[in-house]
């Protein structure tokens, strides 16, 4: 028993189920818990859910990443100038956008590394950089700061399709997901990511490459907000800068709620998911109790606060004898 | 001289304007023990930080096995058989025994991109290696390090350096923290590691640990190399002045027994 609570998901797994079985029974009758519904709470967690795994990963290596939210902007403008400016061929230009989400990461990575500022800080800039950088370039080359999205219907198909309600980002969701558990569980490469961010200097000292830890997992975060930049950019029709900047703190907030320490050297991909699952069942099932929604930010405030003292239990009770 | 481990010829080591150790020289042999004595901020963690390619010397050469070598990062030095225990740092409490213990050389079993780290065969290598030298309350490998006393954490590290055949074995007071029994265990692991051939370098301020082990001393006087000596060269007393930078340690033993 205490085994189970000293695990990092734990927490976020019993909230999930007490958050979703309060609105499925505080709306009956409304469709919440429906094959529907549940499409509707998952639509909403899936994009946030692929570039919180990857900030998790980076937090738990101890750093942040506040430059999420432009790169999805940024993303989105580059496929849309492409296909629609330009009418170059859609896949390409999904390759150019992923790019530059790697870009975005990699100097992310370096700067990180290199002055030793912390993450937060540098990532902030970065944040404003290139959503700067994005609306000034989309200006002067088309004199719009967004613009329609032409895709191919192979794109669609992968970036836009649905099966009833159910849109293909919850597989893309899945997949993210699937990557993160096996790197982060299972092999050498999250072993180095829980040292780098529980013991920097005594990973360097085992010969952990912690820098290219750090770099990758910038790499990976830019990489996942351009997916996610394609994703909205196919589905909506359309690229605008301002995509994803709602992420740039809600990807945070749903990996500590998720169990993560602010500290770093702690966490998991289930217990990110499920962080994420919870603030899809919330934004949704405000919907379905017709109450104002903004009582979804008082109820995020008031989880995230929990979830910090709870994190911090755990990690007390994880660190006193058995 | 012809199978001398290691070999520092000259180093110089600044940091800004603090000259942390200047025109040092020294040998490390193999199956021997080399002890580094000196006082609070004499340099010897520096120096091991050299040794072990965490610092790169600002001058003068490092010759590894009869090579002149210039180590990229402690990585490298590592790979190349030189396993260091650091000073205060050395685990991650947040993470277990058995991930701890292969810290940068998981065990992995599968093939990529499915493979995955062989959590059993590491704890129970881990706790194997603890107990062999009489660590016998350690069972679990997914114990968290941070649930652990500080003797067994120093010899988890020191288990570990020996287990992946460390040519060379740097210490950095490895048994200052810990109590008689614990600091015994270590010093029995040092004695093993000299028997399998390993070179050590054993950093400590107590001069009892040291003459129980050590074959070779030197001594580290701000930054500089102030005497070296073998194993009855020379006597306790002359050994504990030398530690204290060259004070007469018994006048202050003296006039601390005249206090109580
Ligand atoms: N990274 C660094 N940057 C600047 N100065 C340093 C650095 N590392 C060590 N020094 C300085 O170098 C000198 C030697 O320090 P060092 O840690 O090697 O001493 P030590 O002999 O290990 O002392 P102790 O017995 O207290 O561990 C000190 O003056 C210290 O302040
Ligand atoms: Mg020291």
């Amino acid at each position: 028993m205490t085994h189970l609570l000293r695990r990092p998901e734990t927490g976020a797994f019993a909230a999930f189920l007490l958050t979703y079985l309060f609105f499925a029974l505080a709306t009956p009758g409304t469709g919440f818990v429906s094959l529907n519904g549940t499409a509707g709470w998952l639509n909403l967690a899936a994009e946030l859910g692929i570039v919180a795994i990857p900030v998790g990963l980076l937090m738990i290596s101890g750093e942040f990443d506040l430059s999420i939210g432009s790169t999805v902007g940024a993303a989105s403008m580059i496929l849309a100038l492409g296909t629609n400016q330009f009418g170059a061929p859609t896949w390409p230009m999904i390759g150019l956008a992923l790019l530059a989400g790697a870009v975005i990461g990699l100097a992310n990575g370096l700067a990180v590394v290199k002055t030793k500022l912390p993450s937060f800080i540098v990532t902030l800039a970065t944040n404003f950089i290139v959503i700067g950088a994005t609306m000034g370039l989309s200006r002067l080359i088309a004199n719009v700061t967004s613009s329609s999205i032409f895709a191919s219907d192979s794109a669609k198909l992968a970036f836009a399709s649905r099966l009833g309600q159910a849109n293909i980002s919850i597989l893309w969701w899945a997949l993210v997901a699937y990557i993160g558990y096996r790197v982060l569980a299972k092999s050498s490469f999250g072993n180095w990511i829980y040292a780098t961010g529980g013991n920097e200097d005594a990973a360097r000292a085992a010969g952990v490459p912690v820098e290219r830890v750090k770099i990758m997992l910038f790499v990976a975060t830019g990489v996942c907000a351009a997916l996610v930049g394609i994703l909205q950019g196919i589905q909506w029709n359309s690229g605008n800068a301002t995509y994803g900047m709602g992420y740039v703190f809600q990807a945070p907030i749903v990996v500590v709620i998720g169990g993560v320490l602010l500290t770093g050297g702690y966490g998991s991909v289930v217990g990110i998911v499920f962080g994420t699952a919870l603030f899809g069942v919330i934004s949704s099932g405000i919907f379905y109790t017709g109450w104002n929604t903004d009582w979804i930010q008082l109820f995020l405030g008031l989880l995230l606060a929990v979830a910090v003292l709870a994190n911090n239990y755990v990690r007390r009770l994880a660190l006193t004898a058995r | 001289m012809s199978n001398t481990l290691m070999e520092l010829r000259n180093v110089d080591k600044f940091f800004g304007s603090t000259k942390a150790l200047r025109d040092v020289s020294m040998a490390v042999q193999p199956g021997k023990i080399l002890c580094l004595l000196g006082d609070n901020g004499a340099g010897k963690s520096t120096l091991i930080k050299v040794l072990s390619g965490y610092h790169q010397p600002t001058r003068g050469k490092i010759w590894f096995e009869g090579q002149e070598t210039r180590f990229s990062g402690p990585r490298e030095a590592r790979q190349r058989g030189i396993a260091t225990v650091h000073q205060n740092v050395g685990s991650i409490p947040l993470m277990s025994v058995g991930r701890n213990f292969f810290l940068g050389a998981e065990p992995v079993r599968g093939r990529w991109p499915f493979h995955s780290i062989d959590t059993q065969k590491a704890n129970a290598i881990a706790v194997e290696q603890m107990q062999k030298f009489g660590l016998t309350r350690v069972t679990d490998g997914d114990q968290l390090v941070g649930t652990m006393s500080g003797g067994e954490r120093q010899v988890l590290a020191i288990g570990r350096a020996m287990y992946f055949g460390a040519k060379m074995l740097i210490l950095d007071e490895p048994t200052s923290a810990l109590g008689v029994k614990e600091a015994s265990i270590v010093l029995k692991m040092m004695r093993i590691a000299r028997r399998n051939g390993a070179g050590i370098v054993f950093i400590t301020h107590n001069a009892r640990h040291a003459m129980s082990v050590g074959d070779d001393f030197c001594v580290l006087i701000q930054g500089e190399v102030a005497a070296r000596f073998k194993r009855d060269e020379k006597s306790r007393e002359d050994v504990l002045n030398l530690m204290a930078g060259g004070e007469d340690m018994t006048e202050l033993e003296d006039d601390l027994e005249q206090i109580d």
